[in-house]
């Protein structure tokens, strides 16, 4: 039966299901313990299952993680959370050098079953620092998945599922979704963890996108139908790999594609998404892709600045008024 | 110490305090957003080791660095126009409340990711040290920090190269909501100094005078070119970690234990207060010792109740003044914003 939830709580939730499944599941990261985690993710776990299976950490990113490629050689499923994807920077070693290079350098010896929890995006004025969106920097890695949650039933579905993998997965959150709320089936049968989720039908165009800018995108399909524009919005849900499948069915019927991204376009997640999709639906288009991505500036803490460096709500309602201009024309 | 630099602290503390409080109320109106970390508490450690220091040192800071700009001398008006995002600040509405900077008062910025400042303050260190200048760098960092990969790799290449550097640990006892016990397994942060080779010292970072009287020391021994130094203070924050942190998880008898006995402005105000010897201490000290005990009470200072009243109502007005300023200043456009991007570029043709 659905519940309405935040989206931290689906999060909660899922950690709690799969540590009391599983003795080998641990927390660990900066104030995950006695504070609960700094979005609530891990809110009462420290008194259920204690502190081996919920560690408090020094700020020490780039061991923490290590530690967690560590234990999870021996089987453990360490479920790392780095406060936010800024300081994962820190943690990139680990990452990218140990998770994803062992199991292959030793010749498939070892499972590698870590979860890195992170949350991504431009949040509140929080300035340069802390405002990075590094998706497009995970992506380029072989034998790293990336799920991108955008709604708590996928933060539900997708944690659960990373958690039983014994391959390495980012879970990449976002600041400003944390606290957003949605119905989740704690019941019904996930789909397969990185298949695209289709929000929203329309015929003229088809917006692609992830994470937050889902909920964007969303508002201007909205504001696109008003002036009579019908948009089909799909949530990709996963960066690493992606479901081309479930984009080529949309762009099928409607023969135009708008990328939303929130991270700037130069060699963004958008790039890849636009060279496989036009690779593979180069003939079905009858405009060339365009994308919407952030601007090439890092983000001033000026909150006027900071909202106009990515996309919104107009920008994408502009964009796809553009894209679908010669529509009456055909 | 003499008469004008107790003044001088005490002045100086005041002011941090009046202009942090402020701060935190303009959070609440909305005129500041953003993670904003303030310094109640600890203002004996910056004003203390600031003005100890040389007008040619430069300093490199967290994102708890507001006090720290000012005492380098960035205006409180720049200060609160930055944490208000606006052009007029003293990083033009780019960085906001942790990325305070200003090349031209030397100080070189708050840095938002924990454990940057040590490698920074190594570099400018390193700069100094080649063009042999009688200088050093302040390097402030959180009891946290030290466990961060860079405060390891960067003490030992300070070490070893001799650079001039004084680090400074404001040890606050929380790396956010986790108290040093659970965080690091020696809490003496001063100790794991030793394993470079690095002088160090642990000081009350309750008390300015000790804090400005330590910091004097290290730093003529640093302009003397005998290498880094590290000082660790200890001190506690009494409001949350950042205005988003209501700081729920310490004791509240350990928040009230700091709050009563050892508030940094409290001991610089009864330090500087006049303490003339009631009659029952006269007779006790006994006759001969009275010119000795009034010239002790004496080198206390003097500061009456009226020049503590219109020391406060002068950083008031300045923080007044600051927030008029801030608010008056204009917001910075997309092309200033393009133009500190490109702020290096010369006329090179990239395509
Ligand atoms: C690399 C990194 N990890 C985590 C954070 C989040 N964070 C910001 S401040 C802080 C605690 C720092 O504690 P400490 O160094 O003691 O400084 P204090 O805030 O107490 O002054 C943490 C974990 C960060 N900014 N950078
Ligand atoms: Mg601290």
């Amino acid at each position: 039966m659905a519940e309405e939830m935040f989206y931290w709580q689906a999060l909660n939730r899922a950690l709690y299901q799969q540590m009391e499944a599983d003795d080998s599941v641990f927390l660990l990261g900066e104030d995950v313990g006695l504070y609960g985690g700094s979005y609530r993710v891990s809110e009462g776990l420290y008194a259920r299952f204690g502190e081996w299976r919920v560690r408090d950490t020094p700020i020490s990113e780039g061991s923490f993680t290590g530690l967690g490629v560590g234990a999870a050689l021996l089987g453990s499923r360490p479920v790392v959370e780095i406060m936010t994807i800024n300081f994962a920077l820190l943690a990139l070693d680990a990452i990218i050098n140990m998770a994803t290079k062992i199991p292959f350098m030793s010749g498939g010896q070892f499972p590698m079953p870590l979860v890195v929890r992170t949350p991504g995006g431009v949040a509140k004025q929080l300035a340069a620092q802390h405002s990075q969106r590094l998706e497009q920097t995970l992506m380029n890695v072989p034998g790293l998945r990336i799920a991108v949650p955008a709604t708590p039933q996928d933060a539900w579905w997708q944690l659960n599922q990373a958690i039983r993998s014994d391959e390495p997965i980012i879970v990449l959150e976002h600041e400003l979704l944390y606290f957003s709320k949605g119905e989740v089936d704690t019941q019904v049968e996930a789909p397969p963890m990185h298949r695209a989720r289709v929000h929203r039908q329309g015929a003229d165009l088809t917006i692609v996108t992830y994470s937050r800018m889902l909920q964007v995108s969303l508002q201007a399909a909205e504001q696109l139908s008003a002036q009579g524009i019908e948009a089909t919005v799909i949530d990709l849900r996963s960066l690493r790999p992606i479901d081309w499948d479930s984009c080529v069915q949309s762009i099928e019927q409607t023969h135009r594609l708008l990328v939303v991204e929130e991270d700037s376009s130069f060699a963004g997640a958008g790039a890849e998404i636009i060279a496989g999709l036009s690779e593979r639906c180069f003939y079905l288009l009858d405009e060339p892709p365009k994308r919407l991505a952030a601007r090439e500036l890092p983000i001033a803490y000026n909150g006027t600045l900071e909202a106009m460096s990515i996309p919104r709500p107009a920008d994408i309602v502009a964009a796809a008024t553009d894209l679908c201009q010669t529509k009456d024309a055909i | 110490m003499d008469r004008e630099t107790q003044l001088k602290l005490l002045k100086d503390m005041l002011l941090a305090r009046a202009f942090e409080e402020r701060a935190a109320e303009e959070y609440t109106k909305g005129n500041i957003a953003g993670f904003l970390h303030l310094y109640p508490g600890e203002e004996a450690v910056a004003v203390g080791v600031l003005n100890a220091a040389g007008p040619s040192d430069y300093v490199v800071s967290t994102y708890r660095e507001h006090v720290h700009a000012m005492l380098r001398g960035i205006s409180p008006d720049q200060v609160m126009a930055e944490l208000f995002g606006k052009k007029d600040g003293c990083s033009h509405g780019m960085g906001g409340s942790m990325h305070l900077f200003d090349r031209q008062k030397r100080f070189m910025g708050g840095y938002g990711i924990v454990g940057e400042t040590f490698p920074v303050a190594t570099g400018i260190a390193y700069s100094i040290a080649m063009k042999q200048q009688p200088e050093a760098v302040i390097c402030f960092f959180g009891d946290g920090a030290v466990n961060q990969g860079t405060f390891h790799e960067s003490l030992n290449m300070a070490a070893l190269w001799g650079l001039p550097v004084l680090f400074v640990c404001e040890n606050n006892h929380y790396q956010i909501g986790t108290e040093i016990h659970r965080h690091s397994a020696v809490a003496e942060v001063y100790k794991r100094a030793c394993g470079y080779r690095i002088p160090a010292r642990r000081i009350d970072g309750m008390n300015v005078l000790e804090v400005y009287e330590a910091t004097g020391q290290a730093l003529q021994q640093i302009y003397a070119g005998t290498g880094p130094q590290l000082l660790e203070f200890e001190t506690y924050r009494f409001r949350g970690h950042s205005m988003a942190d209501p700081g729920s998880y310490r004791p509240k008898v350990e928040v009230e234990a700091f709050k009563d006995q050892e508030d940094p402005v409290a001991i610089a105000i009864r330090e500087t207060l006049p303490c003339y010897p009631s009659a029952d201490e006269i007779s006790a000290a006994g006759p001969d010792v009275i010119n000795k005990l009034c010239s002790q009470m004496d080198n206390l200072g003097h500061l009456d109740n009226r020049q503590l009243e219109a020391l406060r109502s002068e950083v008031a007005q300045i923080v007044d003044d600051a927030v008029a300023f801030a608010l008056a200043s204009p917001e910075p456009t997309l092309e200033d914003a393009q133009a500190y991007l490109d702020c290096n570029r010369q006329q090179e043709v990239l395509i």
